[in-house]
């Protein structure tokens, strides 16, 4: 070796015993916060201080392990031949022939066959998907209905019954029909009261019946179903927090900006004999989210 | 081999022991031999889908946990345990079961903020890996199949993503399986079918959760695994691309051995994504369902943005003008265009690049293992970028409600600039990146190297 190579190899000798060092320390630290992790789960584990050690455990390791790599090892480059994907002309051609003279021709042969499995494959397919159909009901009805009734009184979710004076103008509180208790029945029946101020009332000709100045709408949003939560008294608009679709309440809450198309349905309503707010039926037209067959008149219960 | 034998055996350790005890049943010396020495072309950037790849790891393993304590169920329980303001409240039993890992098992809090942290990272390292691949043009043949594979883990990721932040069962997630819901709602003929299909019933159904888990933790994982495994074995098959250099050519792969310089490199970064990962989740609160409090139909707060990667989709919804029309009885809601069909749209559209390049673009159908530059293809160049702007456009949409908060202008101002926005940028960015690109190419900044033939 010449005295220039000793040198180099002195170098390079130097740089790996450093990076060893490293490397060694970098697991050290890993080994300690390791056992330090050990410590804080024993003693009832704090997420913030678990995820700093990891973060140190873990960060250990990988150095050393890269050091190791890149430094201590310094492994040269390979290189390989890359031959191309397709394979060589020969050896498609000598494929081609076998299975031309084994299967291909077989096949060929007994076509009818092959069409027949094919099609018995399909109509298995199709059979073997029946079952699905019996992850849950049809829409039949649904969505087209609440558990509105003609009678039912208008409660507040603590299940407290409201008069017209209860509800004053610019106030405006979350209804149900009273007995819809469960998630399900409350998810389509939810409604808004609101107390228009005197003389705001604009409602076009034919709407649902309203008490005094009360009116109530639908709280699900006809654009994606959610509920429509805020109310600016000022403008007497219900906004919908999911995609700002607003809502003129004093004009049968026609939607005024956002990307709801269709009104919030309203619900007709008047006052019982014991003078609370009741239902005069279902809501005008089906709730929430648009869906193809909307505009179809629903089924008929029989009475 | 005498002397080899004896110089063998008196330094056999247990690695050696088991090698020899495989190879005596299975012959893998041989092919194992070629492994050892496979090259690995080296660039930072052919790192990004590893780190994909570990971010799945994460998540397999904190999701095991995490399910191990979960309660996919919507029984109505009341909260007794630890955190006061929600003592006494009726709550779900998925939502308790959350807040039990949350508050009372040991290590759970950490383990549920890692899971919701890697999700995030997963799906982001999977769009800047495709980015790398697209403007490189690591996607040409023989790789077409590859990219098709990639965009359908990307689709997986965003329906892993979506279950699973609905399984809490908080007022945020249920917010989101509405919106979810109502989307599909809107599909023509079928939509009602498969939504009472899919949740048992009317929304909230009876059966959400218990379909939402499987979903998550059994059927998607599955698909995510399977389709991982073919786009390794693929890569393995047809070797990695790299960069024009040096000694590299279109048939030769010069690189890191995979053993042991590769698989070390790999390790490391494998032990520094879990360590990012555990950091964020450690000191990083994310999705904390306590403050949100339980799910209720007829509750929502305001501002609610998702994870980062379906504000694209929000933003699509919220910039859709209000138009819904029926033709022959069929009516066509307002929420199918931007929530079903864009979506769609943009989804085939990747998925088919490769196909629509080498027809129309490059006309070009020969095998391409040495990567580009984003110059070097300038039509390229354009469209991604206009795609990307189009996609950055909308995903700021997705939060118009917050910017308008923000910069005290209109919704509707913002909304508007928005609109306009998504139509007129893309091609202006598009044709920019493509002029710029064709400049770029005119003037060779690299010198060619002159030794090479």
């Amino acid at each position: 070796m010449s005295d220039r190579q000793v040198d180099q190899w002195e170098q390079r000798h130097a740089r790996t015993d450093r990076a060893a060092r490293q490397a060694a320390t970098t697991f050290f630290v890993a080994i300690l916060a390791a056992i330090g992790l050990f410590v804080v789960y024993i003693q009832g584990g704090q997420t913030q201080l678990e995820g700093v050690l990891l973060f140190v455990a873990f960060s250990g390791v990988g150095a050393g392990i890269g050091l190791w790599a890149k430094v201590i090892l310094d492994e040269p480059q390979v290189v390989e031949d890359r031959p191309m994907m397709r394979s060589p002309r020969e050896s498609r051609e000598a494929f081609e022939a076998e299975y031309d003279e084994t299967v291909g021709g077989g096949l060929a042969r007994r076509s009818f066959l092959v069409k027949l499995l094919m099609g018995a494959g399909a109509s298995l397919g199709l059979a073997l998907l029946i079952p699905l159909r019996s992850l849950g009901p049809g829409p039949e009805n649904e969505l087209f209905t609440t558990s509105w009734r003609a009678g039912a009184r208008l409660v507040l979710p603590t299940g407290a019954p409201i008069r017209p004076d209860d509800v004053g103008p610019d106030q405006i509180v979350t209804v149900f029909p009273e007995g819809a208790r469960t998630v399900e029945e409350q998810a389509d029946s939810q409604a808004v009261l609101i107390g228009l101020r005197q003389d705001a009332m604009d409602l076009p000709p034919g709407s649902p019946a309203t008490v005094g100045n009360l009116v109530v709408y639908s709280k699900l949003c006809t654009h994606a179903g959610c509920p429509v939560g805020l109310y600016r008294a000022s403008a007497a608009e219900l906004l919908c927090p999911c995609h700002q679709s607003t809502f003129d309440v004093t004009r049968g809450a026609v939607p005024i900006s956002g990307p709801a198309a269709r009104p919030l349905p309203q619900l007709p309503i008047g006052v019982d004999d014991d003078g609370f707010l009741v239902a005069l039926g279902d809501f005008e037209a089906p709730v929430g989210p648009t869906f193809w067959n909307l505009t179809d008149e629903p089924i008929v219960e029989e009475a | 081999m005498p002397s080899g034998t004896s110089d063998r055996t008196h330094r056999d350790g247990p690695i050696e022991a088991l090698a020899r005890w495989l190879d005596d049943r299975l012959r893998l010396a041989g092919g194992g031999r070629k492994y050892l020495r496979k090259a690995f072309p080296a660039h930072w950037s052919f790192l990004l889908g590893e780190i994909a790849l570990f971010s799945l790891v994460v998540l397999l393993f904190t999701g095991t946990f995490l399910a191990l304590f979960y309660t996919p169920s919507a029984r109505s329980v009341i909260y007794e345990g630890p955190y006061v303001p929600l003592q006494g409240t009726e709550v779900s039993a998925a939502f308790n079961s959350t807040m039990r890992l949350s508050f009372e098992v040991r290590a759970g809090l950490l383990m549920r903020q890692v899971h919701h942290w890697a999700a995030l990272v997963f799906v982001a390292a999977i769009v800047v890996h495709m980015l790398r691949v697209f403007f490189t043009g690591a996607f040409r043949k023989p790789r077409e199949l590859n990219w098709v594979i990639g965009v359908g883990l990307l689709l997986l990721a965003f329906g892993a993503g979506f279950t699973g932040y609905s399984l809490p069962d908080d007022l945020l997630s249920g917010t989101g399986l509405r919106i979810g819901y109502s989307v599909l709602l809107g599909v023509p003929f079928l939509g009602p079918l498969l939504g009472f299909l899919g949740l048992g019933g009317e929304y909230p159904g009876t059966d959400a959760l218990g379909r939402l888990h499987i979903m998550h933790v059994m059927l998607i994982p599955a698909g995510l695994l399977g389709l991982v495994g073919a786009h390794l074995a693929i890569l393995v098959r047809q070797r990695h691309t790299q960069k024009p250099g040096p000694g590299a050519r279109n048939d030769n792969v010069v690189g890191e051995p995979l053993f042991p310089t590769q698989t070390m490199i790999s390790l490391s970064l494998l032990a520094f994504t879990i360590a990012i990962l555990t950091l964020l989740g450690g000191l990083f609160e994310i999705n904390p369902v306590w403050l949100y409090g339980p799910y209720e139909p007829f509750s929502v707060f305001a501002p609610a943005q998702p994870d980062w990667y379906m504000g694209w989709l929000e933003g699509l919804l919220r910039l859709w003008p209000p138009i819904e029309f029926t033709v022959f009885g069929v009516t066509i809601a307002s929420t199918f265009i931007p929530g079903v069909v864009l979506p769609g749209i943009v989804f085939t559209l990747v998925g088919i690049y490769p196909w629509f390049e080498s027809r129309f673009v490059t006309r070009d159908q020969a095998e391409h293992h040495l990567l580009q530059r984003a110059r070097d293809v300038p039509a390229r160049a354009g469209l991604g970028t206009g795609a990307l702007t189009f996609l950055l456009v909308i995903f700021v949409a997705g939060s118009n409600d917050v910017i308008a908060a923000d910069t005290a202008t209109s919704l509707q101002a913002i909304t508007g600039i928005l609109r306009v926005a998504a139509i007129v940028l893309p091609p202006l960015t598009g044709f920019a990146a493509y002029r710029f690109a064709q400049r770029l190419g005119d003037e060779p900044s690299v010198p060619e190297p002159a030794s090479q033939p």
